[in-house]
């Protein structure tokens, strides 16, 4: 007797994107692909963001992704990739940063 | 990332296949590893990603490729669909494990009592062959009876499971690993078992002994101290 399991792994944001894609929303995939320093979420960690409002997962421990998601939404207009580098750079204490001191690049690109 | 990439990789995923995404920065370009027509250096670093298990940024002839990987969840073969078992499943599924439940009572392996985990009911031997346990598997015995925890503690000990853990007292485990010490095991091969299984945090009820178990099976992976305890 086999029963298979039917939900999401987890942290399966791949799968929660292409299941609302697949239900007719635009969705924008945004991924870790390197980090330098103390950054809270490892390369590969991806957020998915719908023009809708929905969020799924996350890129750092909450600090940056109100700032992805707007370039997430930018991307699914334009349907240009962006590669855009998060830091304790900013010399503005107002611009988006990491507070733990960390240094993340973050990939968004559009899905289908 | 086009749909027709997106598909091939979730049928991919959806038949436990390793695969590795590779994404040119910043522009995009994508490819779906390994491919025979792919750049022979762009194959060998997808191949070294998917060992480490680890997504890393790559540059290979001037190029930074970005390579995400998508190896098969990790495994978990719970023998014994006990009252912790119930605990377990659910908590090692949330944590990103395939989980089986093996145990030939029908009475306690249903789905009522496991509701979305993989069970069978046959017996532990022939369970854990169909089980195949691999270098990203982790067996963990509950039964206390020797009849349905050592045929499945025969086998992982065969087998490359990164963890292997048996519940039981330090008395009954002196007697499991002189059983399987007749089974032909050497001391190294036994000193895999984590007995009395789990990290040491007192527990008493069966989510909190899920807990001390999970813990440790998470501290071997990511090869912290704590996960290093001597056996028994």
């Amino acid at each position: 007797m086999n029963t298979q399991n039917e939900t999401f792994e987890a942290e399966d944001v791949l799968s929660l994107a292409a299941a609302w894609k697949a239900a007719g929303e635009d969705v924008a995939l945004a991924t870790v692909t390197e980090t330098w320093g103390s950054s809270p979420r490892p390369a590969g960690s991806q957020m998915a963001v719908s023009l809708s409002g929905r969020m799924a997962g996350s890129v750092s421990g909450g600090c940056i992704e109100g700032a992805v998601a707007e370039a997430a939404r930018k991307t699914i207009a334009t349907g240009a990739p962006q590669l855009l580098d998060f830091g304790v750079t900013h010399e503005r204490a107002w611009e988006v940063g990491l507070a733990c001191g960390g240094k993340v690049k973050v990939f968004v690109e559009k899905l289908g | 990332m086009t749909p027709e990439t997106l598909a091939r990789l979730q049928a991919a995923r959806a038949a436990k296949r390793p695969i590795v995404r590779a994404t040119r920065l910043p522009d995009g370009t994508e490819r779906l590893l390994p491919d025979p027509d792919a750049d022979p250096a762009l194959n060998a670093a997808a191949r070294a990603a998917l060992r480490a298990d680890a997504a890393e940024t790559v540059e290979i002839g001037g190029e930074r490729w970005f390579l995400q990987v998508f190896n098969p969840p990790p495994r978990l073969a719970v023998v014994g669909a006990v009252h912790i078992a119930q605990a377990l499943a659910p908590m090692a599924a949330g944590l990103g494990f395939g989980v089986t439940v093996i145990d030939p009572r029908g009475a306690f392996a249903t789905t009522e009592r496991f509701p979305g985990v993989t069970i069978t009911t046959a017996w532990p031997d022939e369970a854990m062959d169909a089980f195949a346990p691999d270098s990203r598997s982790a067996v963990v015995t509950l039964t206390h009876d020797p009849k349905l925890d050592d045929p499945a503690l025969d086998a992982a000990l065969r087998s490359e499971a990164f963890y292997i853990g048996a519940l039981g007292s330090r008395k009954t485990h002196a007697a499991r690993l002189k059983r399987l010490r007749e089974l032909g095991h050497d001391e190294a091969t036994l000193a895999r078992i984590h007995g009395p299984v789990g990290l040491d945090i007192e527990a008493v009820t069966a989510p909190e002994i899920a807990l001390a178990i999970l813990a440790e099976i998470v501290a071997v992976r990511r090869g912290a101290a704590m996960g290093r305890k001597a056996a028994a």
